[in-house]
């Protein structure tokens, strides 16, 4: 029969409005919340998805993967009375490794001895440049500079972050990717344990 | 892959004692042929050797040694290691080379973006005119002596950045404030701009002569984009009609040219891989496969095994993903707007995701290196990618297939409306589904296979009509075959490391040049580096599979009618990033 | 987002009432009804433009914010979403497009490209940013912006437009009919910006005297 290619098309369509409804109801029965619920943005963006696809940004959000990466920014640890201790020690690696060159580090100079210090005095990225590659924070071996999550951005302005818009504490870290923060936290207290233990050693090995 | 030793089976010095002489620098391979013979050595390469898919062209800007090289590399269709051979001049304008494109017509586009980016000029090339830039346009920017006007250093890192990095906008820095060079003396109200005569002078070469001669009627020009819906993005069109029929037909590209060799030899060598996600922008996996094995093959570096496996997951996993959207789009360039595109992209969402997973990024992943890949898979990321490829992928391709192919519009609109035979697709180097479609059994994950692609079994998806209903069918063929290679990479993927070398921002690669390829959805996608051991290659040069593919729809669409166009342009999936780089 | 309703918030309207009458300022239904729906162009550049069609899709359904009808000609649309790399040599296209598009029109810079150039910026046949030519209303970074970003940023587009008011909209201006045309740039030896003729000339002689001096 001509046309019945079309209609077995346009079922489609038709499917799709149905298990929208028959996945709500039985979503009811269960007693479960499909909309505006972790539970239910899962199950929307797995295998067994049906019906209604649509994650209605922004009143509800896809659930990000812990390596989801948008844009570096500035990790630094809380100090006493909310001291901000930049983990950045200007080494100038990320900026070596940026492939479209939009990391700026201005280095700090010890104004008596002209010697560095391990403290950026400004830090700028272009974000109008930066190709959001992430391998500013996958080659810094200091954990310093990290790709964010927070993808809300959009301005009336041209994007050029300085070293004070670009800071975000530790903690915020730690909230948006747990996994890594462990591993690196456990990485570096490992190290910081081995040079003690080598600081130890050497004097004991002096004398 | 093309080892050393198997280039050399084909005594090419000892057929041509006098002209052709072996490539004795170290890490090059392959034959350098005296310009006055090329003609020559080529014809017998083509029809005594049997190498008749010439694959890559492009020149080498040796400015020390005051010489031009073009390298060309011609493959068999039958499969096996290619033939590098080489072409030197000085370096002085103007330099000349003889053109092949008579022997093989696959060399058209690729010679005339020598010319343009290079300023190599071929000699008896029938329309040879700029294809990136604009004609007009100054300089040959891949030259080596010539800078863009945001030049800040021959190579990065630029020194700028650290430790004194005062941020400053390029635009400072150039003396016309922005993006632009100027010659000397430059008046820009006395400037005429060139017009594009030659352009439509070429058009007429296929004009069909005597046989309209009963009736008097008039031929229009029309242009087909850069902004179309239906060019698949910036490509425009210039086309002649007779009526209806089309009697001649240019593309008119460079609409994105965003000078990715030029930025790319600037780049070090690892900097160069998130620029490689922006080539085929639905299929970065991809694209990073080919430039991550070019390097390796460089550096002569083992790949770790486990990532082997990755990485052909995540190359399948893109190919079926950039085939769904392939079938939604030729779906909305045959005019069901968006319906089945809707689905296509849902299954493509759920394949991002994964992507997302594991690289951090959905379209943009920057997830190989060298050696390996960045990091594992996940297990809530293994555990998707088990569900889609056993379940649900397989389910929805059958769908997809149930609800498509009866479909009358479609039917009508695909069957026997004739696309390329396999004659002419060998003739004007297309690879990918479309010469497969046309018969010829050519996949590089057979033919010369790479990674770990020998030790899967899958059928080489082969259709025999040429129409553009078989186009259009090989694609879920080769989604059914891209699920089987999945399946059987899940159920073998080894424990173990990830990656074979350790993590470094610069890596060295010895001096000498690879050309590597892989099979990328679209096609063949090579990528040819030459390195002169410092930390940034001395030429890079992509090699991307829809600028090939696309020399061939000028001579399949002249007779066929306007409406078809857009659906026979659509066949052969290109991607604007990658065509014009 | 309180300005999303069409009634002013300070009027108490009995609730059995409340779809049925708005209390409302000139302005404000103006801007109520062009926020609801902007019509954005058809038109993709690059992989950024990948994107914008991701967001139109299923998943992210733009149709929520009245943004779903993608029109292919200028005439007929409101916004145009710059949406990956401006090249010297499509610039031309974006301009007259833009030109032909009728007020109020917004410009979107969607992506790093489009907003400086991005990481092909020193890219010779790139135009390091559209806000060079064009009046960009909103800036979304990102390489390539999420849809869920392209949306926030579309969001910021609406607040932009919520903030509008018909008196001094740049296009209802008086004595500055022509203040959105933009002349069209000329393809030379390099991309020939007309509005600057004098001032290249300029520095194109002086760097010959720079030179030979
Ligand atoms: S962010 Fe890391 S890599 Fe960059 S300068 Fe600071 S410490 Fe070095
Ligand atoms: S993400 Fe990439 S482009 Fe962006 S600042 Fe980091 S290294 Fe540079
Ligand atoms: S911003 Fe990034 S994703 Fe967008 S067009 Fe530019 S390179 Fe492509």
């Amino acid at each position: 029969m001509y046309g019945k290619g079309i209609l077995k098309g346009l079922s489609v369509t038709w499917k799709r409005f149905w298990d929208t409804y028959t996945e709500d109801i039985s979503w009811m029965v269960r007693g479960k919340k499909r909309y505006n619920t972790q539970e239910g943005i899962a199950h929307r963006s797995s295998k067994d998805t049906k019906g209604i696809f649509t994650v209605q940004y922004p009143e509800e959000q896809l659930i990000q993967p812990e390596e989801f990466r948008y844009v570096p920014f500035l990790v630094y640890d809380e100090g006493e009375e909310g001291k901000k201790e930049i983990r950045c020690t200007s080494c100038g690696i990320c900026a070596k490794v940026c492939p479209p060159q939009c990391i700026w580090i201005v280095r700090t100079n010890d104004p008596s001895t002209g010697r560095p210090v391990p403290v950026p005095t400004n830090f700028y990225i272009d974000m109008d440049i930066c190709m959001n590659c992430g391998f500013c924070a996958e080659y810094c071996p200091f954990d310093a500079i990290k790709m964010d999550h927070d993808f809300d951005i959009a301005s009336y302005e041209r994007n050029v972050y300085n070293l004070e818009k670009l800071l975000k504490p530790a903690s915020y870290y730690n909230s948006i990717r747990p996994e890594n923060a462990a591993r690196e936290d456990e990485a570096r207290r490992a190290k910081e344990a081995l040079k003690a233990a080598k600081a130890e050693a050497k004097p004991a090995a002096a004398a | 892959m093309a080892a050393p030793a198997s280039t050399q089976t084909v005594d090419l010095v000892a057929r041509f004692p006098d002209s052709v002489s072996a490539d004795a620098r170290p890490g090059y391979t392959g034959f350098i042929v005296k310009k006055e013979n090329l003609l020559e050595v080529a014809t017998a390469i083509r029809d005594e050797f049997g190498y008749d898919l010439l694959t890559a062209v492009t020149g080498v800007d040796y400015i020390a040694e005051n010489k031009m090289e073009v390298v060309y590399h011609a493959y068999k269709t039958t499969g096996g290691a290619g033939l590098t051979f080489k072409v030197q001049v000085d370096r002085v304008d103007p330099v000349e080379v003889p053109s092949v494109v008579g022997i093989w017509a696959g060399a058209d586009f690729q010679e005339r973006e020598a010319w343009d980016l290079l300023g190599i000029k071929f000699t008896g090339h029938p329309d040879l005119r700029r294809i990136l830039m604009w004609e007009g346009y100054e300089g040959h920017p891949l030259r080596k002596d010539w800078k863009e006007p945001f030049f800040e250093e021959e190579a990065k890192p630029f020194k700028s950045r650290w430790p004194d990095g005062q941020h400053t906008f390029a635009e400072n820095k150039n003396p016309f404030r922005d993006n632009l060079k100027f010659p000397e003396g430059f008046d820009p109200e006395a400037y005429q701009p060139e017009n594009e005569d030659d352009l439509y002078a070429s058009l007429e070469r296929f004009r069909s002569k005597g046989e309209n001669d009963r009736l008097k009627t008039d031929h229009i020009v029309v242009n087909m984009g850069p902004h179309h819906p239906s060019t698949h993005g910036v490509l425009r069109v210039a086309v002649t009609l007779d009526g209806e029929t089309i009697t001649g037909l240019k593309p008119v590209m460079g609409y994105l040219h965003r000078n990715h060799d030029k930025i790319g030899e600037r780049n070090t060598y690892l900097q160069i891989i998130p620029y490689t996600d922006r080539l085929d922008y639905f299929n970065s996996m991809s694209n990073n496969f080919g430039y991550v094995t070019t390097i390796e093959k460089l550096m002569k570096i083992p790949v770790a095994e486990r990532a082997e496996y990755i990485r052909v997951i995540m190359a399948e996993l893109s190919r079926i993903q950039n085939h769904l959207i392939f079938i939604g789009m030729l779906m909305n360039d045959l005019g069901t707007m968006y319906t089945p595109s809707l689905y296509a992209f849902e299954e493509r969402e759920l394949v991002l995701d994964i992507f997302e997973a594991v690289s951090g990024a959905r379209m943009m992943c920057n997830y190989f290196r060298f050696g390996g890949v960045v990091r594992d898979i996940p297990d809530f990321a293994m555990q998707k990618i088990k569900d889609l490829v056993f379940d649900r992928l397989p389910a929805k391709t059958d769908e997809m297939e149930r609800f498509l192919n009866e479909n009358e519009v479609l039917v009508a609109r695909l069957k026997g409306i004739h696309v390329l035979n396999a004659e002419d697709a060998i003739k004007y180097s297309v690879t990918g589904p479309v010469l497969r479609a046309a018969g010829v059994p050519y996949d590089l994950r057979r033919a010369e296979p790479y990674s770990v692609y020998d030790r899967f079994d899958f059928d080489v998806a082969v259709r025999h009509n040429a129409d553009m209903m078989d186009n259009y069918l090989i694609r879920f063929d080769e989604i059914r075959q891209s699920l089987r290679i999945l399946e059987q990479a899940i159920k073998q993927i080894p424990e173990g490391p990830i990656n074979s070398q350790k993590p470094a921002y610069q890596v060295r690669v010895p001096a000498g040049e690879a050309y590597g390829r892989i099979e990328s959805p679209k096609g063949e996608l090579g990528f040819y580096v030459v390195s002169n051991g410092k930390p940034n290659p001395y030429r890079y040069h992509v090699r991307p599979a829809s600028f090939v593919n696309l020399q061939a729809v000028e001579s399949m669409c002249i007779g066929a009618k306007i409406a078809d166009f857009v659906a026979l342009l659509a066949m052969f999936d290109i991607v604007m990033g990658e065509l014009d780089r | 987002m309180e300005n999303e309703k069409l009634s002013l918030p300070n009027y108490n309207i009995p609730e059995d009432l409340e779809n049925v009458v708005a209390i409302t300022t000139l302005d404000r239904l103006y801007n109520w009804g062009r926020r609801s729906s902007v019509w954005p162009l058809m038109f993709g550049l690059a992989c950024c433009a990948i994107e914008m069609i991701a967001a139109q899709t299923a998943r992210y359904d733009m149709a929520r914010f009245g943004m779903e009808v993608m029109r292919p000609t200028p005439r007929q649309a409101d916004m145009m979403l710059v949406s990956g790399t401006v090249t010297k040599k499509m610039l031309p296209a974006i301009i007259r497009l833009y030109n032909q598009m009728p007020e109020p029109k917004y410009v979107v810079a969607m992506g790093a490209c489009a907003s400086s150039g991005g990481p092909f910026k020193e890219g010779y046949n790139v135009v390091a940013g559209i806000d060079k030519f064009l009046p960009v209303d909103v800036y979304i970074p990102g390489c390539p912006p999420t849809p869920q970003a392209l949306i926030a940023g579309m969001i910021k587009l609406q607040e932009k437009i919520d903030k509008q008011s018909i008196k001094k909209v740049r296009w209802y201006e008086k004595g500055k009919v022509d203040s959105n045309y933009v002349p069209m740039p000329v393809l030379g030896p390099d991309l020939i910006d007309v509005r600057r003729n004098a001032e290249i000339k300029q520095a194109a002689s002086q760097k010959t005297t720079q030179e030979s001096a």
